[in-house]
């Protein structure tokens, strides 16, 4: 062969691509060679989402500008925190007293804890009603499961670090549990105490972990919002938009509705931390650790409770222990489990009722999970589970399959106008 | 049918609220604070006076170790003057040391010490009192359920009838507000108990009210200017949220009424 033809094989590369930014000027010189500026006009300013999106699609801006301030906090607090047993309780207290603002840090510190659940609860109920796990966007819905289980695994690591009496017998009975595992679990129980006990050796531990892990969540965050803007934001009519006349650009009508919405929700914070700023929490935590005497009653923070109540409907350790586990990941299995091909529940008159059920459920089992696990409240717990995993397991394949849809609407365009003839009934949350 | 379902949840709320605070059997004693509500203020009188009786009372058996004397004359507690402070803190004796030669040695007691405590460890704070331990106060007003109105309601909470189904071993008193209307705390306020120089009648509710107020600003020291910022903040919240709520309608108007 001549050289000539094996010339022919090769092709041109453009090591060098450092042109197209759309703006020009020193802008446009650092775009040309790192793209962030056209990223940000490409994915926030033009960018395309349906015009219907109400203020349950608030709680994904929100749930980042709580994590956002709960990285700033926690980094303020981290600045006189000592994790060890002796000094913990009076290092917290230090902060509270006599650091600058520390009683403020460390207010917003905890309340936004709370907050977040509430935001992430609001988030994932948005996404049950109005189908948003479904085709395409399964992905995110499992990367949102993730997120989900990892600030479990924050929260209770955080409240352990003041080492109150419910941070330590908190920490005594959830890390106990993985003892039911068969023939290790002893062994496992001991290696995450690193001693015999919950003691100082655990606490140092927790407290690299509920940084490390918060860390892991804006990691995972970052892949959600990527595949957020890859297959586009869903909305209440369940349908994906066609052309112009069923979006707006992000910016500025997204961000500004977003403003609206994120402002109430810090209107609320602000209220709840300033007036009334140990509501959430547990008084007991005001008292230091003390492995000698056991509380009354050890309840976890609100937002574990309904998952406490299904761990203890079930009498078996290991079996409560898994029960509760899945109890959450089997949310993962929902777009699998729900195949109707319509996603938003304001076209499906039984699963629309399936899921109000669902919430109601979820509101049963935070009660029972603060009530001593005996009596009517076991029952209540355990019937709690049985629709709780009935949701997923046997309504949403058998609802998917026999249920009739309503009448859609052909776009988003003709939703509105349907919604505006009053053809359409759903709440109203603008 | 959703309508159902709302009402449905409303009422479970309820339902739930309810029992969530019926878990204290008996109703506390509601005090009217002053450091309640919006605007809540310490009355400063009230809370010199609540030293005084922690000083004179309370503290032979109850320690306040996060407290230091200087916190009696800052912002937003009972704001005793400088000197004051000084001369209070010079009432007590500290450890301090080792000095040059190694040696400890007590000193007087500055503003910047922490508050003396009156046994050395716990196990001798318990010998004292019979086997129980007087917690210390620094933050009790927040490790209870009801707060200010549930330590009111224990120190007014002896009588002296004892219902007749309780029987109380030796060094054991009938409270009506602890858990088994029992306290290993002998009834530490009577009228009369400290002497108020300020004139105020020192009966045992008044003295028992400064010394709540007295640890509830102890527990929150900076009780006062949390709610004046968080007043603050709110008002300046509502006037954004409002505006950016016009904004929003504005930016909106054209895309609302096209359909
Ligand atoms: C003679 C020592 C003594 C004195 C003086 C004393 N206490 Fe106590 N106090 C105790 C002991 C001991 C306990 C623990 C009681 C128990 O566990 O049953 C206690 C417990 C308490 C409790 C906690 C009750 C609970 O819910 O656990 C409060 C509140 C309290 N004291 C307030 C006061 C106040 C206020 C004063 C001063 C006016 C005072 N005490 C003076 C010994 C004392
Ligand atoms: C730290 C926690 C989280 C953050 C910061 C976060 C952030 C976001 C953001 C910014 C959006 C886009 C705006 C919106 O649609 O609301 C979004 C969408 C979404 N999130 Fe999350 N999220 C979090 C947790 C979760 C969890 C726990 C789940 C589910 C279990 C979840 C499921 C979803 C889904 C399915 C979407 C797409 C919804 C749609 O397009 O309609 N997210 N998230």
């Amino acid at each position: 062969m001549s050289e000539y033809s094996e010339q022919e094989k090769f092709k041109p590369v453009h090591t060098n691509k450092v042109d197209g930014s759309p703006y020009s000027g020193v802008i446009g010189w650092i775009d040309n060679r790192l793209p962030i500026f056209r990223i940000f006009k490409h994915e926030y300013l033009d960018f395309q989402v349906p015009k219907t999106l109400n203020y349950f699609w608030s709680f994904g801006g929100i749930l980042m500008l709580c994590l956002i301030f709960l990285i700033i906090t926690g980094l303020a607090l981290g600045m006189h925190y000592k994790p060890s047993a002796d000094e913990a309780f009076d290092s917290v207290e230090k902060i509270m007293r006599d650091v600058n603002f520390g009683w403020l840090i460390r207010y917003a510190h905890m309340n936004l804890a709370s907050f977040f659940f509430i935001a992430v609860y609001l988030h994932i109920f948005r996404s049950l009603y109005y189908g948003s796990y479904k085709e395409p966007r399964q992905l995110m819905w499992l990367l949102g499961i993730t997120i989900f289980f990892l600030m479990i695994a924050t929260a209770f690591l955080g409240y352990t670090l003041p080492w109150g009496q419910m941070s330590y017998w908190g920490a005594t009975v959830i890390t106990n549990l993985f003892s039911a595992i068969p023939l290790i679990g002893e062994g496992i129980v001991t290696w995450l105490w690193g001693d015999y006990s919950v003691g100082d050796a655990a606490l140092n531990r927790f407290y690299v972990l509920h940084w490390l892990i918060a860390f892991l969540i804006v990691g995972i965050v970052v892949f959600h919002v990527i595949a957020l803007h890859i297959v586009g934001s869903n909305n209440p009519s369940g349908i994906e938009p066609k052309d112009t006349r069923d979006t707006v650009s992000f910016s500025p009508f997204t961000t500004s509705k977003d403003l609206v919405g994120m402002l109430i929700f810090i209107l609320i914070f602000v209220a709840v931390m300033m007036f009334a700023p140990n509501y959430l929490g547990h008084p007991d935590n005001y008292i230091p650790a003390n492995p000698m005497v056991t509380p009354a009653h050890i309840v976890p923070e609100w937002y574990f409770l309904p998952f406490y109540a299904i761990l203890r409907a079930i009498p078996d350790k290991l079996m409560g222990v898994i029960a509760m586990v899945s109890s959450i990941a089997i949310l993962g299995l929902l777009p699998w489990l729900d195949f109707s091909k319509v996603r938003s529940s304001v076209f499906r008159p039984i699963w629309k009722q399936c899921v109000f059920l669902f919430v109601l459920d979820f509101f049963l089992l935070m009660y029972v999970g603060a009530m001593p696990a005996e009596g009517i409240y076991l029952v209540l717990g355990r019937l709690g589970t049985i629709y709780w995993f009935a949701f997923f397991l046997v309504l949403a394949p058998l609802v998917s399959r026999y249920e009739k849809p309503l009448p859609m609407p052909q776009s988003i365009n003709e939703y509105m106008d349907w919604k505006k003839k009053g053809k359409i009934k759903t709440f109203n949350f603008t | 049918m959703i309508k159902i379902f709302r009402t449905f949840l409303i009422v479970f709320f309820f339902l739930t609220q309810n029992s969530f605070s019926e878990v204290n059997k008996t109703d506390l004693i509601k005090v009217n604070w002053p450091f309640d509500g919006f605007f809540g203020k310490f009355d400063k009188a009230s809370l010199q006076r609540g030293f005084q009786v922690y000083k004179e009372v309370c503290a032979s058996c109850h320690s306040m170790r996060h407290l230091s004397y200087r916190n009696l004359g800052e912002k937003g507690g009972p704001e005793f003057s400088k000197e004051e402070v000084k001369a209070i803190a010079s009432q007590f004796e500290v450890q301090d040391g080792p000095n040059q030669d190694g040696e400890m040695f007590t000193r007087t007691a500055l503003p910047s010490d922490k508050f003396v405590k009156p046994y050395s460890n716990s196990n001798a704070a318990r010998a004292a009192n019979g086997g129980a331990y007087p917690p210390d106060m620094s933050v009790l007003v927040k490790a209870r359920k009801g707060g200010a109105n549930y330590v009111y309601s224990v120190l007014m909470g002896y009588a002296d009838e004892i219902p007749s189904n309780i029987t109380l071993e030796e060094g054991v008193y009938f409270n009506k507000y602890m858990t088994g209307n029992k306290i290993r705390m002998p009834k530490p306020i009577n009228d009369g108990s400290v002497e108020y120089t300020d004139g105020t009648n020192a009966s045992e509710e008044q003295i028992s009210k400064d010394v709540v107020a007295f640890l509830t600003w102890a527990a929150e020291p900076h009780l006062e200017a949390r709610k004046r910022t968080g007043f603050k903040s709110i008002i300046y919240l509502l006037i954004l949220t409002i505006l950016g709520f016009i904004i929003k309608k504005k930016i909106w108007s054209n895309i609302e009424t096209k359909v």
